[in-house]
This record gives structure tokens, sequence and C-alpha cells, in this order.
């Protein structure tokens, strides 16, 4: 038997689902029962059978990916319930194993994945997105790459019709149906209260308070620049508007036509307008989210 | 061992895990520590706070880089990606040597993040210092591969684990990283003598000696990195020293962390090893 051949054979166990009490599988991936097929590459030992010796991996190898998925999901796990949660990474991990070297990209496929499989979301559906959305965007906003900030000053003097800005890549923008940034900070600061306490009581009350909290969730519409600041992330609410005006600069149009999108059938009265986009750049180049254009981007998009 | 090629002729003492939990006290404390330990993937990343507190640790801190997911004994090629963002944190910390296990994880491109053991046949040795090769070949830096603690061994296995152990760092032409606890964890786990392993290893290529503590259930031990390190460890710990004198050492401790005084102070536990051996040097 070749290396790889051996490989995948074990890959194949190792990545099996567990059963419900969290036990390896008596089935084999390729039908025969795991007994045998463990028993094929396994040695046993005088206390452990080949199964109970591979078995320990199988179990590391979920727990060990389950448990990350809840550290960057909390805020999904509130929403679809515990239980739910469990079973529905378990598809999504069994589906779309990971692809990465690191653990902290084991959720890139959850939202397309979930949005081919959205009985797992029940009745929370576009809740449930916009959570996994947030929360995916908290993870990019940590550890996005920051380039070389312009300040205030670097802006001044070089406006003109064609000006364009980069927006940092650290910086995420959302549309969301749901105000799940409350939402979501709420069942963070719940979480940490209960880290020093875990116990059942803890656990229970936890859990009766995400419940509540998801039930009193209302649609609305909320537009989010989720963003780093001295290292620690932030969520910002933002207008329409501002959004646009983001979005557009992103995608390397000129400032002059992000701010016509931004205003295209906006309610803000124009004669406010020049101000509000004043007040709105002099915040964002404070909080360094300006930074050199891709060139590349800016060239087709303003062609 | 003191000063050779396996370690970037360096000679460096007792080191710690750099942990999240203790990132303020060492910023703000400044404790004299010898060196610390990263784990690289957590710092393979575009930017934030992980990478700012590096840079700050790197001002004050010799660094070395040791890595949990390169899977020297996977059969596939490395991924090209992971070498990438591997170089530039290596251009940062101007670590001295890299370390990372001898094992397998992924297949086809499928990550299981485990460290899964190897099958001992030379085909395995053969693929695997090769792959070894190649790394360092693009990193430009030595290379130490670390024994894994097991639970399972295969049918297919031509050799012990030790045995495969000096296959692979004699092909490769590169350094160990002795995990002293894995030993005694495998050693409990599949009925060996742990010091035979320590007798016969390969001590010249010996970079760095890990330290641990381990958890003991019914029937198996498992390598949990959440206690102090138990005697038999220090035994053998002080047979590994013996055979290769004064060797970089590390405490890793990575799970229920306590306060950076007591993971400190376990580690440096270790001085009463070293201190012999470089008394038995002097005479």
């Amino acid at each position: 038997m070749t290396l790889v051949s051996l490989q995948r054979a074990i890959a194949r166990a190792v990545m099996q689902p567990l059963t419900s009490s969290e036990r390896m599988r008596r089935s084999a991936p390729d039908g025969s029962s795991m007994s045998a097929y463990t028993a094929r590459f396994i040695k046993p030992n005088d206390r452990l059978t080949s199964l109970e010796r591979l078995e320990i991996y199988n179990r590391q190898y979920w727990f060990r990916l389950l448990s990350s998925m809840v550290e960057d999901f909390p805020g999904l796990r509130a929403v679809v319930g515990s239980k739910r949660f469990d079973a529905m990474c378990t598809a999504y991990l069994s589906e779309y194993p990971s692809r990465s070297f690191t653990l902290r990209n084991l959720g890139t496929g959850l939202e397309g994945w979930l949005r081919k499989h959205p009985h797992w979301l029940r009745g929370s559906r576009l809740l449930a997105l916009d959570m996994l959305r947030l929360e995916w965007a908290d993870v990019e906003a940590f550890d996005g790459q920051a380039k070389a900030a312009f300040r205030a000053e670097d802006l001044e003097g070089i406006a003109g019709p064609e000006l364009t800005l980069g927006i940092q890549p650290y910086v995420r923008l959302l549309k969301l149906h749901y105000p799940v940034d409350d939402l979501l900070l709420a069942v963070k600061t719940r979480e940490d209260e209960g880290i020093s306490f875990a116990s059942n009581a803890v656990l229970d009350r936890r859990k009766h308070f995400e419940v509540q909290a998801v039930a009193r969730q209302k649609p609305a519409r909320v537009f989010l620049a989720v963003h780093r600041l001295d290292f620690s992330v932030y969520f910002r609410r933002i207008s329409h508007e501002e959004y646009v005006l983001l979005s557009s600069l992103r995608n390397g149009k000129s400032v002059q036509r992000s701010i016509e999108s931004a205003f295209h059938k906006s309610a803000v009265p124009p004669a406010d307008r020049a101000l509000s986009v004043q007040h709105s750049f002099q915040t964002w180049a404070t909080l360094g989210w300006f930074c050199q254009p891709d060139e590349k981007l800016r060239a087709i998009k303003n062609k | 061992m003191p000063a050779n090629r396996f370690n970037g002729l360096t000679d460096y003492g007792i080191g710690i895990g750099l942990r999240a939990p203790h990132y303020e006290h060492i910023l703000s404390r400044k404790p004299v520590v010898d060196w610390f330990e990263i784990i690289s993937e957590n710092f393979m990343i575009d930017g934030g706070r992980p990478l700012h507190v590096l840079d700050q640790i790197l001002e004050q801190y010799k660094v070395v880089q040791h890595g949990v997911s390169m899977y020297f004994g996977s059969a596939e090629k490395p991924n090209r990606e992971h070498l990438r963002r591997l170089k530039e944190l290596v251009k940062r910390t101007n670590t001295p040597w890299l370390s990372d296990h001898l094992c397998w994880g992924s297949v086809d491109g499928r990550y299981t993040h485990d460290l899964l053991p190897m099958p001992y046949t030379f085909e395995a040795a053969r693929l695997t210092a090769q792959k070894v090769r190649e790394v360092r070949d693009f990193l430009e830096i030595p290379i130490a591969v670390e024994n894994v603690s097991s639970y399972a061994e295969y049918h297919v296995s031509e050799m012990t684990e030790w045995e495969f152990l000096n296959e692979v760092v004699e092909q490769a032409d590169c350094g160990i990283l002795l995990d002293v606890n894995n030993i005694y964890v495998s050693a409990q786990n599949h009925g060996f003598n742990p010091f035979t392993y320590v007798n016969r290893i390969s001590a010249a290529r010996v970079t760095q000696i890990h330290i641990a503590g381990h958890s003991k259930f019914k029937k198996y031990i498992l390598d949990t990195h959440d206690h102090p390190v138990l005697d038999p460890v220090w035994k053998l710990y002080e047979r590994a020293i013996q055979r290769t004198g004064h060797t970089a050492t590390l405490l890793e401790w990575d799970d229920s962390i306590p306060s950076f005084e007591e993971v400190h102070r376990e580690a440096l536990k270790a001085n009463r090893f070293l201190a012999d051996t470089a008394l038995a040097v002097a005479v």
C-alpha cells in the first residue's frame, strides 16, 4: 500500500461524522464494518481495538473543528440554536472539508453553502445570513491587511473630479436586513460573563437569554462598516448614502461619481449634501479608512 | 546541542510558548525570558493585533517559529500559499531555525488540522525527507522536525518510530525537535521503553527540546499541554540533555493556561538539568 493510498483511507475514516453519542460510526466509508476497515490499517494493542485507536483521532477531528466554528460564529449559533448549529456545521464540513492550512478559514464557504441548503435556517434565513455575514466580516476586519492610510491633510489640495481613493482592505461594508450588530454584541457580552461561571445554571440562563434576544429581532435595514481601530474591531452604523459612497470608492469609481451614486434618489435635501459628504470624509479620514486605490481596479472601472 | 548548523549557530536557553493570555503581561512587565516560541500559523495573516504584538515582542526578545500544519509527511506537495506566507513571517522574525511536526494531516488538499502519525516505512521516510528539503530550500533556514505523540500504529510499518525519525533526518540532513513528553505519551500508548527512544536518536541533530504536561485516561494517555511537566518526563529530559548537551528547551502550555509567572516558573525547572550539563562540560 502506498503512502498516499493509506493516507486517503485513514482521512476518510477520521473525517467521517460522529454518531449522536459522539462515537465513531460502526459503518466505514466503503460500506464495510468500521471494525474490519480499521483493522486493515491499524494495529490493536492490549487495551484498545483498532477502531478505538482511530476513534481518538475521529473524535479529536470533530471536536476541534466544531469548537473552532463555535468560536467564530457565536451569533449564528444563537440564531439557529446550538444543537442545530452543530448538525449544520457537521453537514457543511462533511461536504466542504477544510482546504486551508489554518482554521481561521474554516467558515470561508459557509455562506455559499447555506444559500444552497437554506433548510438549515428554517424561518430565520435572512436573520441567520445577516449574522453570518457580520461574523465573517468580524474575522476579516480583525486580521485584514492595512495599507498606509491617507491622513486628512494628505487629501487637501488633491481634490478633483477624477480623484479616486482606496478603502482599507480591513474595512468590510454590509447591507443588512436586521440589526444583528446589537444582537451579536449582546451575545458576546453574555458569553464573556459566562466564562468565569460555566455552571449549568449559567449556561441555561445564557441559552434562555439568546432565545429571547433572537425572538425579539425585528427587521430593519441597517448599513454597517465593520472596521478596526487600535487593533480592536468595531461595528459602525452608516447611512445608506455613506454605504453606497464607500462601496463605489472601493469599486474604483472616482470621488465625484461615487458621490453622484450615493445621492441618486436620496432623501437628503440637496442643500445639506455637501456638508454631509464633508463630514463623512473627515470622519473616515480620521479613522484611517482611506488609502491608495487599487490602480488596476480604477483603470477598469472608470473606462 | 550547543551552537551548530541545525540551530543556526545559536545557544538559546529556556523559552516558553508565546500565548495570547500572556501578551499584556509580557508587553507591560517585560519579564526576562531567554526566548519565545510562536505558532507560525497564528501570525501568517495580513495585519491586525497579532502582528502588532509580534512586532513589539521582536523588539525585545528572540523568537523561534514552530508550525503545526506543514505536514512534512503528507504525500502531497507543500501548499504554495502556505510557503509564501511562511517565508514572509520568517523574514519578519529572523528565526534562527524553524520547526514543524513529523506527521501528516492533509491529503488531496483536504486538511484534518491534526497531527496524524506516520507509517514507519522506507517510502514514507524518503518522501518526507524530500519534502523537508524542499521546504528548507524555499525558506533558506535550518529545519527541525518534531516527533509527535500518537495513539495508533500501522500494520505497514517497517521500523520503530526512532528508526524512522533517524532515517528522515539523515536523508533530509535536518535537525530534530525532540519532544520528550510526546515520547513518554507514545511509549505508554504503544508499550515501548521511552529511554530506548532517547538513547537511539541522533543526538547531534537535536536542535531543540519540548517539555509539556499530559493527561491520563483509563486506556491511554493524551498529549494535552494543560498540566505541569510530570516526573517521568523530567527524567527523560534529564537523559536527553545528558546525550545532547546544552540544548534550547521550551515548555508548551496550550490549554487551561495559568499566569505567565506560573508557566515561566515551570519552564525554569529545566535549569537544574541544564546547569548539571554545564558543570559536567566544565569538569
